[in-house]
């Protein structure tokens, strides 16, 4: 395949190696160091993709960052990847990209004919038209919209890809590597300061690889070339390329993303796609440079025309001619340095410089090349559809508002510079205040917030030497302040052209009887006369113009057209740039992948999961796991071909007949030692705790100080001044920083020592009326009769040689123990109990079977415990202690908490004894009344009884005390279920509670 | 991501902390009686500052100390940290 418009002895690939690349299904071939911009031009590529909204032909605009539509749907290795740049994706063997926005294809678009009906497409259409009939919205406009718009397709399976993330610190980090990014981490590095230099291309150097300057004796290139080989060496700079610094957050925290592996035909096993970095820099140095700006003219958007310093890159980077016949349209000298270049590789340039009689070394030398300059010269159009072919140019008056006689020229490509833009997007989202500076009609950086400091052409210095200058006394300073070395660096001798002053001129006004499209914005298709409507509206701040306009959002965030809309309302409005001023800059500063942001947090690593000592065995024996917080419980243990109603049945029948024993090792688990241990329980727990005895449990509950139950559990006293706290799983974290909070910052005399122990110890409840032969067998030497060890006991013993801890508690309402042994003897434990347990017939339970029994027994949980209930709607007003005083205390006044109607828990049955009540259903005393029905309260929790083979909920009920007996119904629309229920008492097994005591 | 120095630990990023709230406000002493105003300010008036705002975190990825923090509301900044029983002046 010929790559028709490849010269020779120019750029910086490597033309030993070939690759070969499909785009829109056709096979290109281009070299190893190509992006797919350059390789597609290169194969005289132009047409690219469609616009957004009128679907108008589309090419090449720049040649990075800034590109507003070479945005591709990329294919690698079996994967797909939407709003890829092509002027960034480098190329790689096997490469394959499709143009996106287009339907059937680039070349036949049906979405073209918006273009044909664009006089029914101003700004704000959408708004106005789609307002209306409401209904038709989801139906209708929607879908249409969403298929018509969009840039590209998001892949909706699995990435395989593998993104990290990456912590980093450093003195001085700097953002771009160009002459004074260069400059400045040479002369940090130099004074031994961290140093991270982050550069977002492939290539290290920015301007000094397509610029015609000397530094040092060498060519600009080369210089850079030894600066980056040097610090390479240095143990204290990172050098990093392919990497973007895209956001500036506070306190001088930074984030790139560093594309790894995007070059590649695929990732490397072990490497990741992108990483994340997150970098935490002493100082920050912006040496961002500066995008050059478009000046506005007629189909200013066809295939074609470019910025001229892109074609310029083209052609000193890639070795790419981007057209044959090229015209320059320009209004400062950088138009003249493209100029130069195409006329040393033969090529015969046009320039039109708007500047009625410029001189400068620059001007000069294009001069001497012999290349045709118009001075106060326009393109007023440019011709063609799919492509250049041709422009309409035209002298223009020295006030710029009127054209002479339209000519039209010949050309295959209109470059042009409308001057330069500082890239103050760092800065601006660091909190910089930015400021106008007429000199290059441009915003940028002013006061500083954080400890940032920006340098070169992204501060709109635009000369070398003064660039170099101030960028190696800022990296020597900033260093020396963190190192406290100072060691002098020689600035080398600069060579460049001087150049004249830029026109300020930025859009050719329209010729008599004409109304080209003119677009400031090139993703959005924002043209000239859709600003113009905004205003006529009244949109006057530039954020609402923005909005309504769609200027300067999609993915290039206005790169190139947020200037030239700024000066379009201040001209419109008749106000200075700098008082329309600026759209906020947010970071990030160009898309970054949503799989780069997650990192390694996917799926089963989106949290951490927390395992109990004895998992591997519940493994082991079929438990269906569920996720507790983060920690991983078995839910039942299937046997067979059981489900999860039946297995969960089972074992709960079996606790309530036999014994079965429970991993709860999760519950949460605090160690209170200290003189007054007591007293900080006193003050927690609504009950009273002073007089609690060595060798004794309590159930405890505490409320927050807003009278809302926060946690129940127990709490025993093993010895005079050392309690063990038991929390639900669920609030474990937030039980221990509330007592912390209390102990460090309200009552820090209390002397008192709090800390977790959940991972210390483990934890198995053993349950049902043979748990006491079972404990016999477990412990032959101990005395645990009724007597020996009573309810609310507490005992330590050995277990075949390991310290246990055993408590006389029930959850489950049965005769029941808890026996805690050093997390490392879990296993064990659990192995003695079931082997001991086998001749009672024993077998585990899981969480399912537990809380039917907790429900059952009207055991409140987390399901009532729900973060709206005080201690009466739990059936708890009992704990609550008259006497003394405790956190939460005084709100239990509040006269909402005192109704006499107030909610409280009760038991629900359904009256065919047949139906389970779905949880959430609500309670209503009418099932016909009209929507919204009140609500007389809700259903916390189901299970299925199995003490009484019928469906039991517990129910969160208003003035509940005095609705037992009452028949009423449980609705749920979301399962489509009315169910006429009966109220009864929460306590529905063993209301007495003499089987915990037998 | 806010950068504190803990004065038991130094500096460490915001992701080791937990917020906690206005640190001026103090708790009713036990046993004392307190009018509804009084305890609903305790409970739940809070002023929501625009700058310089006294408030408490707890280092809970680190040494799990509570500590009070001088902090603008507005702009992040960050003047002074405190240990719990620090008086700020």
């Amino acid at each position: 395949m010929v790559q028709a418009f490849r010269i020779e002895n120019e750029g910086l690939i490597n033309r030993d190696k070939k690759l070969s690349f499909k785009f829109n299904g056709k096979t290109y071939i281009g070299y190893e160091g190509d992006t797919l911009a350059s390789a597609l031009l290169a194969n005289g590529v132009h047409l690219v993709g469609r616009s957004f909204k009128y679907h108008r032909p589309r090419g090449f605009f720049g040649a990075g960052v800034d590109e507003p539509y070479a945005v591709v749907q990329l294919y690698r290795n079996g994967e797909t990847e939407p709003n890829i740049k092509a002027t960034e994706q480098e190329l790689f063997e096997g490469l394959e990209a499709k143009s996106v926005n287009c339907w059937p294809s680039v070349n036949f678009d049906i979405g073209a004919i918006n273009n044909f009906l664009k006089i029914f497409l101003p700004a704000g259409f959408y708004y106005k038209t789609f307002m209306w009939p409401k209904s038709f919205w989801y139906r209708i406009y929607e879908p249409f919209i969403r298929k018509a718009a969009g840039l590209g397709v998001a892949s909706t399976k699995h990435d395989k890809e593998r993104y990290e993330h990456k912590y980093e610190y450093c003195d001085l980090l700097i953002a771009g590597s160009g002459p004074s990014g260069l400059a400045g981490a040479y002369a940090a590095a130099k004074n031994g300061a961290k140093v991270i230099l982050a550069e977002d291309k492939p290539r290290f150097g920015g301007s000094l690889l397509t610029s015609d300057v000397n530094i040092g004796n060498q060519s600009g290139k080369d210089w850079a070339e030894g600066i980056i080989a040097e610090l390479k060496t240095m143990p204290n700079v990172v050098v990093k390329n392919r990497s973007q610094i895209f956001g500036y957050y506070d306190h001088n925290m930074l984030v790139m993303s560093e594309k790894v592996s995007d070059h590649l035909p695929s990732t490397k096993k072990y490497h990741p796609n992108k990483r994340l970095w997150y970098i935490r820099a002493k100082e920050v140095l912006i040496s961002s440079g500066s995008i050059e700006r478009p000046i506005v003219f007629g189909n200013n958007d066809t295939p074609g025309v470019m910025l001229s310093s892109a074609a310029k890159e083209y052609l000193k980077v890639y070795g790419v001619l981007v057209g044959r016949k090229p015209l320059v349209f320009t209004n400062n000298d950088s138009g003249y340095e493209t100029a130069i270049e195409f006329k040393k590789h033969g090529v015969d340039p046009v320039v039109l410089d708007s500047r009625k009689n410029p001189e400068s070394e620059i001007i000069g030398e294009a001069k001497n090349l012999g290349i045709n300059i118009k001075n106060s010269y326009v393109v007023v159009a440019a011709q063609g559809y799919k492509k250049v072919k041709s422009a309409d140019i035209a002298s223009i008056s020295d006030d710029k508002k009127q054209l002479g006689k339209i000519e039209n020229i010949q050309c295959d490509c209109i470059c042009v510079s409308g001057f330069w833009t500082p890239t103050i997007h760092l800065a601006s989202q660091s909190g910089n205040k930015t400021k106008f500076k007429e000199e290059i009609d441009a915003f940028v950086p002013g006061q500083s917030k954080q400890n940032e400091i920006t340098l070169g052409a992204a501060n709109g210095v635009f000369t070398l030497e003064e660039t170099l200058k101030t960028s190696f006394k800022a990296g020597s300073e900033l260093s020396k302040k963190l190192t406290e070395k100072d060691n002098e660096i020689a600035i080398p001798n600069v060579v460049e052209k001087k150049s004249s002053q830029h026109d300020k001129f930025w859009c050719v006004p329209l010729p008599k009887g004409k109304n080209y499209k003119r677009f400031l914005d090139f993703q959005n298709d924002v043209a000239v006369s859709d600003i113009e409507i905004a205003l006529r509206e009244g949109y006057r701040s530039i954020e609402h113009v923005k909005r309504y306009t769609t200027l300067g959002m999609a993915t290039d965030q206005g790169k190139t057209s947020n200037l030239n809309g700024l000066q379009l309302v201040s001209e419109i409005e008749n106000k200075v740039v700098p008082a329309v001023g600026h759209t906020t800059f947010r970071p990030p500063y160009t898309p970054i992948s949503i799989g780069a942001i997650v990192g390694r947090e996917v799926g089963k690593h989106s949290k951490p999961t927390r395992k109990s000592p004895m998992h591997s065995w519940h493994e082991k024996n079929n438990a269906v796991f569920v996720d507790a917080g983060v920690w991983l419980r078995p839910r039942y243990y299937k046997r067979g071909n059981e489900n999860l109603f039946e297995g969960s049945k089972r074992e709960a029948k079996n606790v309530r007949t036999n014994v079965g024993v429970c991993d709860v090792t999760t519950l949460g688990k605090i160690d209170i030692k200290g003189p007054d241990a007591a007293e900080l329980l006193n003050r927690v727990y609504t009950n009273a705790w002073l007089k609690l005895p060595v060798g004794k449990a309590r159930y405890g509950v505490m409320l927050r100080e807003d009278g809302i139950v926060m946690d129940d559990g127990t709490t025993t006293r093993i010895s005079e001044n050392h309690y063990h706290m038991t929390t639900t799983t669920a609030q474990a974290a937030n039980v221990l920083s509330h007592l912390e909070y209390y102990l460090q910052l309200v009552w820090p005399e209390l002397n008192v020592n709090v800390v977790s122990t959940t991972e210390q110890w483990a934890g198995a409840a053993i349950a049902g009326p043979k748990s006491r032969d079972l404990l016999q067998k477990l412990f032959p030497n101990s005395d645990v009769s009724n007597e020996g060890l009573p309810f609310m006991g507490y005992t330590e013993e050995d277990l075949f040689g390991v310290k246990a801890r055993i408590f006389r508690i029930s959850f489950s309402g049965e005769l029941a123990y808890e026996v805690n042994v050093e997390s490392d003897y879990g296993n064990f434990m659990w192995e003695k109990i079931m082997d001991v347990g086998e001749e009672f017939k024993i077998q585990p339970y899981g969480t399912e079977a537990l809380s039917t029994l907790r429900i059952e027994m009207g055991h409140v949980a987390g399901s009532e415990l729900d973060g709206r209930t005080i201690p009466y709607d739990n059936a708890l007003e009992g704990l609550v202690s008259k006497k003394k005083d405790f956190i939460g205390k005084r709100s239990l006044q509040r006269s909402a908490f005192t109704a006499e109607d107030r909610q409280r828990v009760v038991g629900v049955v359904p009256l065919d004894k047949q139906t389970s009540i779905p949880e959430g259903s609500h309670l209503v005393k009418d099932d016909k009344a009209p929507i919204p029905n009140p609500k007389l309260g809700h259903i916390s929790a189901s299970c299925w009884s199995v003490e009484y083979d019928n469906p039991f909920s517990l129910a969160i009920l208003k003035d509940g005390k005095n609705m037992i007996g009452q028949k009423l119904f449980a609705m749920s629309p979301l399962k489509n279920k009315i169910i006429p229920v009966e109220i009864v008492s929460s306590h529905y097994v063993d209301p007495k509670g003499e089987r915990v005591r037998s | 991501m806010l950068y504190i120095n803990c004065p038991h630990c130094g500096m460490r990023s915001q992701n080791e902390f937990s917020y906690g709230g206005d640190a001026s406000v103090k708790r009713p002493e036990l046993n004392k009686e307190v009018s509804d105003q009084e305890w609903n300010n305790f409970v739940y008036n809070r002023k929501s500052l625009r700058g310089k705002h006294l408030e408490l975190w707890q280092h809970i990825s680190g040494c799990r100390q509570w500590i009070k923090v001088e902090r603008d509301t507005a702009t992040h900044e960050i003047f002074r940290t405190f240990k719990a029983d620090e008086e700020v002046a």
